[in-house]
């Protein structure tokens, strides 16, 4: 298992090929990517039990949806720098006939996705469909998702939320970004979703809060907690609390930058305050 | 003409039931997801017999769709059960990114299609649902005519990998087709062999088309009837092939005129050989409470408006 250094070093390389995945094309999604950047490297690199390669029905392997697929960028690049593609194809992001649409998906068939998503809400109903088939083939292997807070506004989150419980599934790990911010401002403008946490505990679930989602350490901590609650009868929700934009100073605690592409001077200051770690691809 | 021969009415959605059971015993993969509707979609026996692939959802059908999709990464070959207008419109876009788009191996069994469903009235009357989904790249649409075809495509689309809409009803209708017959997707079956006029007929409609047919046959007019159980791979060369023969055609369908199996088959022969087409369809209309066989005459849907447009078709060749 890589060490925090390296997991930092990683996360930071990451950060640098979200700023210009989204810059070359001038379109995507930058806030929310920066913001779970070292939530998807501490997944891939150091929580997830994965097997070699790709395989679409995952035996034996722990597996992971991202349902807010919107922020394609750092799943893309922490997929390519796992392995499961090459790193260069990052260079495709969101160009025709690239396996890199702007929303993930099967469709193309790019190792590492299992599932289309980008119209929210529906992850969590995947991912519970996945782990009740790993119930089914007595595989102990864990399913892990992720979803967005504002997307949390979608009902079928709720209806999941509700069978999940009702159905014990605790082989599932469903994390929300609580980065408090979507499209029109800030979550509590839009559409306030008062105690988030009071609402899973409320709907059955075991809930573990990581209070600095851009630690990777804490990231890992809460993580590794997280797992030790799985297989008691009860689905577990982290709360990850994030920063949108984080890493790139003047894309910080803000919603401007959830579909915005940084302009060449804006990329050059954003790559300046993350240094190349590991080679740009 | 052959003649056909009702064995005893029955449900489609009862051959979706017994197909589902036979299911159960024979493939293993097979799991049955259900929006609080396992009576109405005769789902009993397979939940009474393998609990645990049996998966009760509560009336929260996006999240079956949601559940089923997932449920195929790891080899499963999830069946949903619900109403058609619940297993269409109210999820359309679960079904279009998290099965049609990624490509899952969902079987999507919706009963009480059309306006048969009867007194409950047109709040559950779809009659969009095959134009919502042969519009989805990849799907397979499917709609059965009887107990014995609905069991068979039942046990068809198990072995076909890909998302397929299998679309059936809740009234007693004649089961005419062979017990245990082949089911092959995509493959039109002609019923009847005729030289003045082609019908082709899917659904509940099939049974309304041969009807029609006899009483065509004893005014000396030699109808060849077509069951296009499926809709989406259609069977262009069956309808070419006919329609050369006979120079006209009716489509009959429980559906909508826009979307439905008349503009597919429309589309067949604009395209490879213009003929004349009547369609026997709702006129762009929602349904209403009554009997289905009040609905279907006072809808233009039953044997006498098959008839009806077959006159007029034939006026125009």
């Amino acid at each position: 298992m890589p060490n925090i250094q390296e997991l930092e070093d990683l996360a930071t390389q990451v950060r640098r090929d979200i700023l210009r995945m989204v810059h070359k094309v001038n379109s995507g999604h930058p806030g929310g990517s920066l913001g779970c950047t070292e939530f998807l490297v501490a997944l891939y690199q150091a929580i997830m039990k994965t097997t070699e390669g790709f395989h679409m029905d995952g035996i034996d392997e722990d597996l992971f949806f991202l349902s807010n697929g919107h922020i394609s960028p750092v799943y893309y690049s922490v997929l390519a720098r796992s392995g499961y593609f090459p790193i260069e194809e990052l260079n495709t992001f969101r160009l025709i006939d690239s396996r890199l649409q702007g929303h993930p998906t099967t469709h193309e068939g790019l190792p590492g996705i299992r599932i289309a998503s980008g119209s929210l809400g529906q992850g969590m109903s995947v991912a519970i469909g996945a782990a009740e088939t790993k119930k089914l083939n007595k595989d102990s292997h864990l399913i892990y998702s992720l979803h967005g807070d504002g997307e949390l506004q979608e009902g079928q989150n709720w209806e999941a939320i509700m069978y999940a419980a009702a159905n014990k599934i605790d082989n599932l790990i469903s994390t929300v970004d609580l980065n408090g911010q979507q499209i029109d401002g800030s979550t509590d403008n839009v559409l306030p979703m008062g105690n988030i946490k009071a609402k899973f505990e409320a709907f059955g679930w075991l809930v573990v809060e990581i209070e600095d989602g851009n630690n990777i350490k804490s990231v890992l901590e809460g993580m590794t907690k997280a797992k030790s609650f799985t297989g008691d009868g009860k689905p577990v929700c982290v709360l990850l609390k994030t920063v949108m934009g984080h890493g790139v100073d003047f894309m910080m605690h803000t919603h401007a930058w959830h579909g915005k592409a940084p302009n060449d001077d804006q990329l050059a200051i954003g790559l300046a305050q993350n240094k190349e770690t590991l080679g740009d691809y | 003409m052959k003649i056909y021969t009702n064995s005893g009415s029955k449900d489609t959605r009862s051959g979706f039931g017994a197909g589902l059971t036979e299911l159960g015993k024979s493939n293993n993969n097979v799991v049955a997801l259900c929006a609080d509707l396992t009576g109405s979609l005769k789902m009993d026996d397979f939940k009474a017999n393998h609990p645990e692939r049996f998966f009760q959802v509560g009336i929260a059908e996006a999240n079956m769709m949601g559940i089923a999709a997932g449920m195929t990464i790891g080899g499963k070959i999830p069946f949903t059960g619900t109403f058609a207008n619940f297993s269409t419109g109210r999820v359309y876009d679960q079904i279009r990114q998290s099965i049609a788009y990624s490509g899952k191996n969902v079987k999507i069994c919706a009963s009480h299609a059309g306006v048969t469903l009867g007194e409950d009235g047109a709040t559950h009357q779809i009659l969009e649902d095959i134009g919502l989904m042969k519009m989805l790249p990849g799907m397979t649409v499917i709609n059965t005519c009887d107990f014995n075809q609905t069991k068979a495509a039942t046990l068809a689309i198990a072995e076909h990998k890909g998302p397929v809409y299998l679309r059936f009803g809740r009234p007693k209708v004649p089961n005419f087709t062979p017990d245990n017959g082949a089911f092959e997707i995509g493959k039109a079956v002609k019923l009847t062999e005729g030289t003045d006029v082609t019908i082709v007929a899917t659904g509940h409609l099939v049974w309304e088309a041969l009807e029609a047919s006899k009483v065509l046959n004893d005014s000396g007019i030699s109808a060849e009837v077509i069951n296009i159980h499926t809709i989406k791979p259609l069977d262009k060369e069956a309808i070419l092939e006919s329609v050369s023969k006979t120079g006209c055609i009716v489509t009959a369908e429980e559906h909508n005129y826009y979307g439905g199996l008349g503009e597919s088959v429309a589309r067949v022969l604009s395209q490879n050989k213009p003929t004349p087409q009547e369609f026997v369809a709702t006129n762009d209309t929602f349904g209403e409470s009554g009997t289905p066989a009040q609905l279907l005459a006072k809808y233009g849907l039953n044997s006498a408006a098959i008839e009806k447009a077959v006159k007029n078709v034939l006026k125009r060749k």
